[in-house]
Order: structure tokens, then C-alpha cells, then sequence
């Protein structure tokens, strides 16, 4: 079995690097993409989970929150008693953006002199740093009270801290989230190509006819592109680290573990895209087909948190999805396993259920 | 049925009724055929007369439609995968690997039929030795000739050894002389013990095997060894020799017991619908009678004759040659 399964790896590598083109796209794509996208993209977005530390607890706190509200960009979810609490709840991953009310708002307020409350932001995430900017420069009805002209001159009701990037870089929230579309792109057409080829080709009547295994084939298939994968990742974090100064907070190993299962799980929607289409054309056409929700819905461009539900349960199904959560969490926050495990897992999960289909779509027949 | 003793081991392969379809397109049609082993076995017809469809049925790769095939005691396609290890199967298109060399594409087949690592290298050496392919051990696949390509591609399917081998029209891309080469070694493989059935068109070919099936639509017009099948023709086939090509052909194709006139160089070629007792004296009187020039005699029949009268319905819509039915 595992004689077969490393035979028909072998083979796959030899067919790679006698392919000139592919094996340039393999590093050519990254470099590219890295380069090109290293220079931000901004977005609105509305209904932003919050949280709410309300130290101040009085009548004009608890209207600054529903004016936060009413601006829809937050919803305010979760309320909690410490500023410690809030920033737990911004690591897990649960909240986007954090609200502090000091216990001294209301003086805050009639003074004048500082902001009145403080936004605590998921820096990692450049839509959520923009939002939270919008967010500050909003005029609120609790400091319209006194004269028009002095709210021109106050400093905004809200002062910014960024968690995690607190410069509010773009290519350091861009670079982690280009591993995962980068890798989503390059590896289900490499992948969706590579079965397609041997029927078009001709190679597939003599493979079925051979004692190789279904599963065989497939795990046999997939094994040159993790290493390729691997290699993307790296060229990436590292453009990241010397072209961008992008951090990388947590640890590497934890990183690729979750890198490789990532990794995977896309390579297997390339074989269901491959088992699925008759000719290399419709396989890239499958794979363009595949890429596109999985570049706008996984939370790359818009905010997973701003999707209605239905878009969100869905961009759950995406490996990338999990993965991009997995990169922002490791390299920007410096989440630990037990942090990223609740997106690790969904990864095997899809892993599993993708590679058992590609195996039950293969037949072993011409029919 | 019959089919539930594999151990009498008399034939390699054994159908009973075997069809395909393909929608509303019958590619093979109740197809009975005993195959002995240790044989070369031909299938004989034209291109799409199912001659692919039925080679796959038996390697299992495709589902036949009703019927069943015994593979070497294995009922295809239910028992297909334990059949893989004895069968070896040479594609029509060339089916290895054209950006790996020689020896790569055979290393690689050697490890998915995991042949002993010990005796893997000198397996290699040995088949890419009978084969002539030493010299080209690192030759890029995709750039070799028809005939390199055809060699490659039997020492593939030949790697493991197999029983029974499978070619479908292994000689279609390659020049007469690779041909007759090919035939030589498959005499050779026949001598250590191996089975084979052989698709083509040639009637050159055809005539080198022990036995053949000559099919068209998916139907086995005729079987038999070509020995047989010429016999079973004789009295059927007239020449003529004449310098008036176009009078003898209309004085002839009008008769309801000629099948066909097919004019080789100077000569006409007369095949006649049945046996006759005196052939050439019936093509001799009817030219008489229409005042035409020329002298008949009976000839004995060849394989193409063989052909023409099994299949070809016939052009003044008779019923089939009644050598059809087969031993």
C-alpha cells in the first residue's frame, strides 16, 4: 500500500519538475500576489460584534452605548466588568471591536479635554482598524448638549487602540491572510489538473488497470503538493518578515501543524473538482469557480463578523475560512494551540469528508 | 451456468452473451467466445466494430450491459481487482507517461504492481532487454518513434508477468517493418506460456493468429482458425482476367449469387454469394453470354475474402453468408 501510494507521489514529482511553467507559478504566484496585494484593502462594513466594559455605569454610558448601536457598524453582544475581560474576548476571537467606558466618563465628557471612551480593535484586521476610525469620528447626541461650537474643537468621543498592530499597517493584516488565498489558488488547480490530465491523455486506462487503489491514488496524488504548499507558505512569511516587517507573534510549529492540515483539506477539493471534470479546461474552470467564494467570503476582504448568517455558516464549510482565522490568530495575536484548535479541528473534519468523496466520485472504470 | 467452474482451466477467457450499449448504440451484441489458453487470439473488424468495448468488458474496466465473462477463472467485472496481478493490458493510444523516461515509466509500473524489491531491477533489465529498449533507457517517452513507443508500451504491460495479455491494435501507429518485429516477439511471449488476444485490422496480422473472431457491429460474424475459415469458403472465390475492368464488373454485379467484384491490378476478383460446384464455369458463361473478353478460375480464397463474405450484409440485400455460423 504505501509502496503504491509513494510510487504514484514519485511519479508526480518527476511530472513537476520536468513541467517548467508549473514549477515556476509555484513560486511565481506567491511573490506576485505578495507584492501586489502587500498595499491594503479598505472597507465599510456594519453589525460588528462588540464588547462593552461600561465602567462608568450612568445614564450617558448606557446612551453612548445605543448611539454605538444606532450607527449599526457595532452590535454591542457582549457586556463585561473589566477591561482585562474585554481584551479576552477580542483574543478568542469572539468580539471584533471592544468599547471602554472609564468610571470617569461623564467628567471626561463635560471637560472636554480627552476622549471620553476608548475602542479597543482587532488590529489584525484592516476593515475592523477603518471601521472603528469611522466609528471615533461620529457625532454623538451625549456631548451635543452643550454648544455646537465646542464638540468642533473636543478631541473625538472615542480614542483608537489597536491590538496586535498597533501601527494599523495594512500588508501586516494582508500578508497572513495572502498565505491562505494564495495557497487556496494555486493548490486546487494544481491539484484539480493533475487527475484530469491522465484521462485526457489517455494515462488513466492503464493506471485503472493496475492494482493501485482508489485511495492509493488519491493520498499518492496530493503528497508532492503538501510539500509545494510548505514551500509557499515559507516564501510568503518570509517576504512578509523582510519586505513588510509583519510580526510573527506565535509559534511556527504551531503554525505549519495547522498549515499542513489546511493544506490538505484544499488539496482534496482539488481532487473532488478533478474526479468531477473531463478535461483540464473545465477543471480550471471548476477550481476559478471554487476560488472566487472562497476570496470574498472567508473573511480576506469583507469581515467574517459583518456577513449575514447565512453566508457566514456557509463560509464555515471553506477551508480557508478556518485557516485565515489560524494565521491572524498565530501570527498576529500570538493565540496558542488551545486558541486555534476550534478551527483547527473543522479543517480535519473537512479534510475527511472532501477526500471521501473524491475516492467514492473515482471509479476504477471507463464508464 | 457453465461459467461456475473455473477450475477446468481449457480457456483463458469465456463470455456468454456479452453486451454493451451505449444509450441507444449496441457496441457489442451477445458476444459468445471460448479463448484457449496459450493462444494468440485475434479480433478482427473495423474501427467501432467494438472490438475496444469488448477488450475492456474483459479487462473490467467497463460494466457489460447483460452477459457475463470468466477471466481466468474470474467472473469480470465483480472479481476485476484480484484479476489485475494476471492480466497486462496494452492501450490503442499510448497510455505511459510522455514526459518520463523509459526506465522511469517501467520503475514506476514495477512499484504499483510492487514487484519483489529484489527481483525488481533485474525484472526491468530483462523485459527492457527483449524489448530493445536498452539503448533508450533515458530517452524522454513523448519524443520516441511509433514503433519505440509500441515496444514501451508491451514491456509495460509485460512488467508483472501476466497470464493473458490484452493489445488493442498494438501495430496501428507503427511501419511494416516494426510490425513483423512486434509479431516475433509475441511469439516469444507465447512460447513462455503467455495468452494473448490481439485486436486489429490488418488481415496480415489476423492470419498469424491460432484462432480469430471476425467482428463487425458488436456481432462475431465468424470464428475459427483462418485455416478453417478459408476452407469454408472454397468454391466461393473467382478471378478473371481481362482487359475490359468495367464490363466484367457490370456483367457480374448484376447477379443475384455475386457478392462482390473487387479489381487487383489486372485482375478481377469475383466473390460469390455460396459454395458453388463449378464457380469459375457460372463467371465464365454469364461473360460469354454478355459477350464479354476474359478467362475465370477458381482461386482460393484469402482472409480479406473471408471478411467480405462473413460480413457486408451483402449488396443485393440477401440474407448473411451462411459461413457465419461458426464450429
Amino acid at each position: 500500500m504505501l509502496r503504491r501510494i509513494m510510487a504514484i507521489a514519485h511519479k508526480e514529482f518527476m511530472h513537476l519538475r520536468r513541467d517548467r511553467l508549473t514549477f515556476g507559478m509555484i513560486a511565481g504566484i506567491p511573490l506576485m500576489l505578495t507584492l501586489i496585494f502587500g498595499y491594503g484593502i479598505n472597507q465599510d462594513v456594519r453589525h460588528l460584534n462588540a464588547g462593552v466594559a461600561d465602567l462608568a455605569r450612568t445614564q450617558a454610558s448606557r446612551q453612548l452605548i445605543e448611539d454605538a448601536r444606532a450607527t449599526q457598524i457595532v452590535d454591542p453582544e457582549y457586556s463585561v466588568d473589566s477591561t482585562q475581560a474585554l481584551q479576552a474576548l477580542l483574543r478568542q476571537g469572539k468580539v471584533s471591536i471592544g468599547i471602554v467606558i472609564p468610571p470617569d466618563f461623564a467628567n471626561r465628557l463635560v471637560r472636554g479635554d480627552r476622549p471620553a471612551a476608548q475602542l479597543l480593535v482587532d488590529g489584525s484586521d484592516p476593515t475592523l482598524f477603518a471601521s472603528a476610525r469611522q466609528l471615533s469620528q461620529l457625532p454623538f447626541s451625549t456631548r451635543t448638549p452643550k454648544t455646537s461650537l465646542d464638540v468642533a474643537r473636543r478631541p473625538g468621543t472615542f480614542s483608537i487602540r489597536a491590538l496586535y498592530n498597533p501601527e494599523g499597517r495594512s500588508a501586516v493584516f494582508v500578508v497572513p491572510g495572502l498565505c491562505a488565498i494564495i495557497l487556496t489558488q494555486t493548490l486546487v488547480l494544481f491539484t484539480a489538473a493533475s487527475i484530469v490530465r491522465e484521462k485526457e491523455r489517455g494515462n488513466i486506462e492503464l493506471l485503472i488497470n493496475t492494482p493501485v487503489q482508489t485511495y492509493e491514488l488519491m493520498i499518492g496524488k496530493i503528497i508532492p503538493f503538501i510539500v509545494i504548499g510548505y514551500i509557499q507558505i515559507t516564501i510568503i512569511l518570509l517576504l512578509g518578515v523582510v519586505l513588510f516587517n509583519v510580526p510573527i507573534a506565535g509559534s511556527l510549529i504551531n503554525l505549519y501543524f495547522a498549515a499542513g492540515v489546511f493544506i490538505a483539506a484544499t488539496l482534496s477539493m482539488g481532487l473532488v473538482v478533478s474526479a468531477q471534470a473531463q478535461t483540464q479546461f473545465q477543471a480550471f474552470q471548476i477550481s476559478i469557480l471554487t476560488l472566487l467564494p472562497q476570496v470574498l467570503l472567508s473573511g480576506f476582504i469583507f469581515p467574517f463578523d459583518g456577513m449575514p448568517r447565512a453566508v457566514q455558516i456557509f463560509s464555515e464549510l471553506l477551508p480557508v475560512t478556518h485557516f485565515l482565522r489560524i494565521l491572524r490568530g498565530i501570527v498576529l495575536r500570538g493565540a496558542t494551540p488551545a486558541e486555534v484548535w476550534p478551527d483547527i479541528w473543522p479543517l480535519f473534519v473537512i479534510f475527511l469528508a472532501l477526500m471521501t468523496l473524491a475516492v467514492a466520485r473515482f471509479r476504477k472504470r471507463l464508464d | 451456468m457453465s461459467t461456475e467452474q473455473p477450475g477446468d482451466g481449457d480457456y483463458a477467457v469465456e463470455t456468454h452473451g456479452l453486451t454493451r450499449r451505449f444509450g441507444a448504440v449496441t457496441a457489442v451484441d451477445h458476444v459468445d467466445l471460448r479463448i484457449p489458453r496459450r493462444q494468440i487470439y485475434g479480433f478482427l473488424g473495423p474501427n467501432g466494430s467494438g472490438k475496444s468495448t469488448t477488450i475492456r468488458m474483459l479487462c473490467g474496466l467497463l460494466k457489460p450491459s447483460e452477459g457475463d465473462a470468466v477471466v481466468l477463472g474470474h467472473h469480470v467485472p465483480k472479481d476485476a481487482e484480484s484479476l489485475r496481478r494476471k492480466i497486462g493490458y496494452m492501450t490503442q493510444k499510448f497510455s505511459l507517461y510522455d514526459d518520463l523516461g523509459v526506465r522511469e515509466n517501467l520503475e514506476f509500473l514495477a512499484e504499483i504492481y510492487t514487484l519483489p524489491r529484489a527481483s525488481r531491477r533485474t525484472r526491468i533489465d530483462e523485459v527492457m532487454e527483449q524489448f530493445r529498449l536498452t539503448e533508450l533507457a533515458k530517452q524522454r517517452t513523448g519524443t520516441m518513434s511509433g514503433g519505440q513507443k509500441q515496444r514501451l508500451a508491451l514491456a509495460g504491460a509485460m512488467i508483472h508477468n501476466p497470464e493473458l495479455l490484452f493489445l488493442d491494435e498494438p501495430t496501428s501507429a507503427v511501419d511494416p517493418e516494426s510490425r513483423r518485429d512486434f509479431w516475433e516477439t509475441l511469439f516469444e511471449l507465447l512460447d513462455q506460456g503467455t495468452t494473448i488476444l490481439v485486436s486489429t485490422h490488418y488481415m496480415d496480422e489476423a492470419e498469424r493468429c491460432h484462432e480469430l473472431a471476425i467482428i463487425e457491429n458488436g456481432h462475431v460474424a465468424a470464428s475459427g482458425s483462418p485455416r478453417s475459415l478459408m476452407d469454408r469458403i472454397d468454391g466461393m472465390v473467382v478471378e478473371v482476367e481481362t482487359e475490359d475492368f468495367r464490363s466484367v464488373r457490370l456483367a457480374l454485379q448484376s447477379q443475384s449469387w455475386v457478392k462482390s467484384v473487387t479489381q487487383l491490378g489486372s485482375r478481377m476478383h469475383v466473390l460469390l454469394r455460396d459454395r458453388e460446384e463449378e464457380p469459375a464455369a457460372m463467371v465464365q458463361s454469364i461473360m460469354e453470354k454478355q459477350g464479354v473478353e476474359g478467362t475465370a478460375r477458381t482461386e482460393h480464397p484469402n482472409l480479406e475474402d473471408v471478411f467480405v463474405a462473413v460480413t457486408h450484409g451483402g449488396t443485393n440485400g440477401g440474407a448473411p453468408a451462411n459461413v457465419g455460423e461458426a464450429s
